[in-house]
This record gives C-alpha cells, structure tokens and sequence, in this order.
C-alpha cells in the first residue's frame, strides 16, 4: 500500500472528497430528486456529490502516478488544546459566567504553546478577562452574563 | 456629470462626524490587527464584525470597509519591518521591503508603501465610479442563465488564480458549495443535511466556518513549529523620499495600478495575484532586474499600488453583481445580509446612499491612512512586538466572542471547533480554503440560479448557449480551464507562482 501511495497529499485530500460526495449522494436519497425542469431538494446536491466523487478518484488515483512531498506531523496537543478552549467557553458561559469562561479560555489555550509558564498567562488570563467584560458587555452592550448561574446564592 | 452627482452623494453621506469617526476607528483597528503576524484581512474582519453590529448599515459598512484597508496596510508594515506578511497579498512587499529596513531604510520603505497605496487607492475608487453604474445597468438585464453562468466563470477563475493544484482546489469548491446547501430548501422547505439540528436550518454560518478555517486552523499551524521571531527592529527613521526616489516609484506605481486594478476584479484575485503579477512585471521591465530581491524600491511601490488598487476593486463585482470574489468580499456581503441589505445590481439605484457613501469612504479610507499611519509607526512597531506565545490566545478570544455574539449561540463555537480541526487537517494536505469559502457562499445562489433557468427553459440545458452573454462567460469558462490545463501552460504557471 505505501509503495502504491506516491502522493500522500493527493491520496488523503481524494479520501475527504470522497467522504463529502458520497455522503452527500447517501443523504440525499432521503430527499426528492424532481427533474431537470422541476429540480427537487436532492438534485444540486446529488450532482455536486457525483462530481467530488469524480474529483476524489482521479486524485486517489493521480496519488499512486505523480509522487509529492510526505505530510508532516499531526500537532494533537496542540490541536487539542487550541480547538478545545472555545468549546470549554460555550460550555461555562451561562454556568459560569463570561468572565470566568475567558480566564480559563485564555489559560487552557496558552498551554498550546511551548513557553507556557504559569505566572504570566495567569496575568494574561485576568487581563483579558476584565479587558472583554469592559469591551463587550459595558461598551459595546453585547448580552452576555458576567457571572453564571454558579454565582446565583 | 453624472459622476460628480454620485461622488456628490457620497460625499455628503461621509462628511458627518459619527461616519468620519467609525472610517477612523475602522482603519486603525484593522492597522492594529492587521499588523500582527499571521492575521490577514479575512481573520481581521471576521474578528472585529461584532464591533459593528449595533451601528446602522451605512456606518458599519464604512467600518468594515475601513477595516479591509487598515489591515492590508498593516500587512505590508509587518512584512516590511519583520519579514513575516500577515497575509499572502504582502508576501512579495516582504523581498525588497525587508531587505530595504535591513540596510536602514525601513522609513523610506514604509513612505512608499504608504504613497503608492494612497495613489492607488485614488485611481482605483475612480474607477469604481466611472464603472460601476454601467455594469450594473447591464446586471439588471441578467437573467437566471446568466447569473448562473456568470458563477460558474467565476468560480473557474478561483480554480485556476489558487495557488497549488488545481484538482484539490476544485474538489474544496465542491465540498464548499455542498456545505452551502446545508439548512433549508427555499424551494421545498426541505431541511437538507443539518440532522435534525435546528441550530442548522438556517445554514451554516459564514462567518462560523471562516473563523474556524482561517483563525483556528491557522493558529494550530503557527504553534506547530513556534520559532523565535527577530523582534530587534529599532527606531524607524527616515521617512521622507527624495525627489530621485520619488522618479524611481512613479511608473512602478502606475503599472501595479493598472495591474492591480484589472486583476483586482476577477474571481479569487484580488489583492493577491495583483501584487505578485505587479512585482514580476517590474522584474521584467527594469534594467537592473538582477537587485530586485535585495532592496529596490520599485519591488516595493509597485506590489503595494497594486494589492491597494485590488482591494478597492474587487469591490465592484460585489457591489454590482451581488457576487463574491474572494473571502474579504464574501465577508462584505454577510455583513450587508445582515443589515438588512441583499447585494445585487438594485443596492445602487435603491440606495444610492449606502452605495456612494462606500466608494467615497473608500477614498476617505485611504487618506486616513496615508496621513496617520507614518505618524503612528512607533505604535505599530509595539503591536508588532507583541510575542505570539501572548497574542494567540487573544485571538481564539476575539474569535470566540464574535462567534458567540452572531446569534447568541454555543452551538456555533462547537461548529467553528469543528472547522478549525477540518482547517488544519486540510491545510496539512494542502487543500485551500479560500475556493471552498467562495463555494459556500456560492452554493444556494447557484442552485437557485440554476432551477430557475432549467424551469423556464422547460429543463432544456441549451438555454446556457443560446443566450449569447451566458454563451460568452461560459465559452470563457471553459478556454480558460483548457489554457491552464494544457501541461505547456501548466509549467509557466508554475513558474510565475515561484516568482
């Protein structure tokens, strides 16, 4: 399999096209396909997944002809750290408030980095959390709770 | 004159203190942020749109306008002073511009950045003005085939101006127009892909999946392989050009101009293409083309005119035709669909207002720049300065409350989590972003296009060849997939993006 894989780029990317295409060709034959003149909702659809199933193939299929450069490594703590801190932020918001949502958004996401040291972004974390509670909610009156229902005695 | 009569309009709506005001602040945030490594126009403008969602269309629209050429602007300071573009449009400022701060001329470099974009940004907003009117007259007159025909040229276009291959750019406009169709069916009222979500029926959010894309995914790329930055810029001195210098710039600026001005319009050109065709151009006309590289001035004047003049002009696409042309543009018009305003050919006679009062601040924009940046390139530097270890978490948090704030949802941070990992992993398989964004933008428009001209046509799909302007962009369309995929032609392009 690997000898065959010349372009790794190539072969991947084909892979994720062929995903969306067929699950755009599988979903869709829940919805009504109509004519031509009378397109029903699975007809656009139907179409653009046949051509990323044409696309996904012919670069499976240019990935064992032209060879290209080797994917690097995936950064999964990185990733993680990074994708997760607005996901913890919706999470806390309404228990915990907007400012206590931020400081840990700010905290959680520093560790991503390599010079994460302790002190500075528990600063840093402070910082921003006052800096958006004065820009988004006193300036700029955007609804968003400053303490959460965790607060609520 | 009809002209002045428009510019007259324009100017009447700028001129009051509260739309002077918001041009002002929309041109120094966006310097602010577009000054940081790393954050381009799209990422600066999807940031700072909560800013603008209690203002009214006409100020906002000035703000976000202002915003675009602040941070193109502060791009080009960055690249200029710390070799690290902020976007891709001032990569090529970045060869001679650093080299030119590197032997201390970093105040003469940054002069001209600013006088070759101000002068195109002039001659750029005319051109808007002169062009416009008579381009949407002739939009008015399109009908579903050309409209279709006319997304189909365009998104071709994308194709073929994204760098890298060609086959992976296709296949992200495909699956940006299948995300597109995400929500509910106008025609039927059918809820498309969204499973069973109702935080879906509307569709995917733009704004959600740019965030996701561009910012996230960008964010977990940089901290991959965290280097340490030169940060030992100095004091900027010397910022007034002597009058040789001042010889040397003004053909490189008007030719990037020009350049910049007609590449500007195409699809998913812009600002981009138009300074690297600016910048091999000039290589080709100097007589001394083996310095460039190492310090010219004219490296520098005729990029910076020409990303400026294409800023300014992938306005008119969207402004006439309601289309859009790059990320920034497609930024634009989910900002005017959410005051309230649906772009097309009608916005300019409709509101003749908001219209002029766009091209005008435009102008005014590119003053404000041109008058304030050099003053306040001590704080620029300092924003500069700022290590990215301190800034990136402040990004995710603009990121994440503007996200938020568009509808009040934590459903949409999930999603823009979920399009940052999709980000990353398309950019480890180099797989762009750019086209799939124009293609969810695209994506309802065009099937709605296309149903309508298969209906009136009696599903008979020769209506796209028998109308001639359909004829035309498709004919077009077609030449110019065939020209780039030719393997002659292929090699060239190859070439010039090496350039």
């Amino acid at each position: 399999m690997r000898l065959l894989i010349k372009n790794p780029q190539d072969f991947w990317s084909g892979i994720i096209f062929l995903i969306f295409g067929s699950g755009a060709i599988l979903i869709g034959r829940d919805y009504a396909m109509g004519t031509a003149g009378q397109m029903g909702p699975a007809y656009f659809p139907t179409a653009i997944g046949a051509l990323l199933l044409l696309v996904g193939a012919l670069a499976l299929l240019r990935s064992t002809i032209r060879s290209g450069p080797a994917i690097g490594r995936f950064s999964m703590k990185q990733a993680a750290l990074v994708l997760s801190a607005p996901i913890l932020f919706g999470l806390l918001l309404h228990v915990g408030g907007f400012l206590v949502a931020i400081f840990l958004l700010v905290l959680i996401s520093g560790c991503a980095s390599t010079r994460f040291r302790t002190v500075p972004y528990l600063a840093l974390a402070l910082g921003f959390a006052l800096f958006c509670v004065l820009l988004f909610v006193v300036l700029l009156g955007i609804p968003l709770p400053i303490f959460g229902t965790l607060f609520n005695f | 004159m009809e002209l002045l009569d428009h510019l007259g309009i324009g100017f009447e709506t700028v001129f009051t203190v509260s739309n002077l005001l918001y041009c002002l602040i929309g041109v120094l945030l966006g310097t602010a942020i577009g000054v940081l490594p790393g954050l381009g126009p799209a990422a600066t403008i999807a940031m700072l749109l909560p800013l603008t969602f209690n203002l009214s269309a006409i100020p906002a629209l000035i703000m976000l306008a202002g915003i675009y050429y602040g941070s193109q602007y502060g791009g080009s300071t960055t690249a200029i002073l710390v070799n690290l573009p902020g976007e891709s449009s001032s990569v090529v400022t970045a060869l001679d511009g650093y080299k030119m701060a590197r032997q201390g001329q970093a105040g003469k470099a940054l002069a001209t950045a600013a006088i070759c974009s101000f002068v195109a940004g002039c001659i750029a907003t005319l051109v808007i003005a002169v062009f416009a009117p008579p381009l949407a007259d002739l939009a008015l007159e399109f009908g579903p085939a050309e409209y279709f025909s006319l997304m189909v040229l365009g998104l071709v276009a994308s194709v073929i101006l994204a760098a890298g291959s060609l086959l992976r750019a296709v296949g992200m406009i495909l699956i940006g127009l299948l995300l597109g169709l995400v929500g509910t069916d106008v025609n039927s009222g059918v809820q498309r892909y969204t499973f069973g979500r109702p935080e879906l029926f509307d569709g995917l959010d733009f704004v959600v999946v740019a965030m996701g894309m561009f910012a996230l995914g960008e964010i977990i790329r940089n901290l991959e392989n965290e280097i340490e930055r030169n940060t030992t810029t100095g004091k900027v001195t010397g910022l007034m050009l002597t009058r040789e210098d001042l010889k040397r710039i003004v053909a490189p600026a008007f030719r990037g101009t020009a350049l910049g001005t007609v590449l500007g319009i195409l699809p998913g050109g812009g600002a981009m293409l138009s300074s690297f065709a600016a910048y091999s151009v000039e290589k080709k006309v100097s007589p001394n083309s083996a310095h460039f590289g190492k310090g010219m001035i004219e490296g520098v004047a005729a990029p910076e005119a020409a990303n400026n003049a294409g800023a300014q002009t992938s306005f008119i696409p969207m402004l006439t035709l309601g289309i859009p042309s790059n990320p920034v543009m497609a930024l634009m018009i989910g900002a005017m669909i959410m005051q309230g305003i649906q772009p097309g050919p009608a916005v300019m006679t409709e509101q003749p207002a908001l219209f002029w009062g766009i091209v005008v601040s435009m102008w005014i924009g590119n003053l404000f720049l041109v008058i304030l940046n050099l003053p306040l390139i001590g704080l620029w530097v300092r924003m500069i300065m700022v290590p990215y270890h301190f800034l990136f978490p402040g990004i995710i948090v603009f990121c994440t409350i503007g996200v938020y704030s568009l509808n009040n949802s934590t459903f949409d941070l999930y999603l823009m989590a979920i399009f940052g990992l999709f980000g990353y992993v398309c950019a480890k398989f180099e797989m762009e972003a750019a086209p799939m964004l124009l293609g969810l933008i695209l994506g309802p428009m065009m099937e709605e296009y296309l149903r309508r001209a298969m209906l009136m046509s009696r599903s008979d799909p020769m209506v796209f060849l028998q109308e001639p302007i359909s004829a035309v962009m498709l004919a077009v369309a077609v030449l110019s997939l065939a020209a780039v995929v030719l393997p002659a032609l292929r090699q060239k392009r190859a070439e010039a993006f090496v350039e």
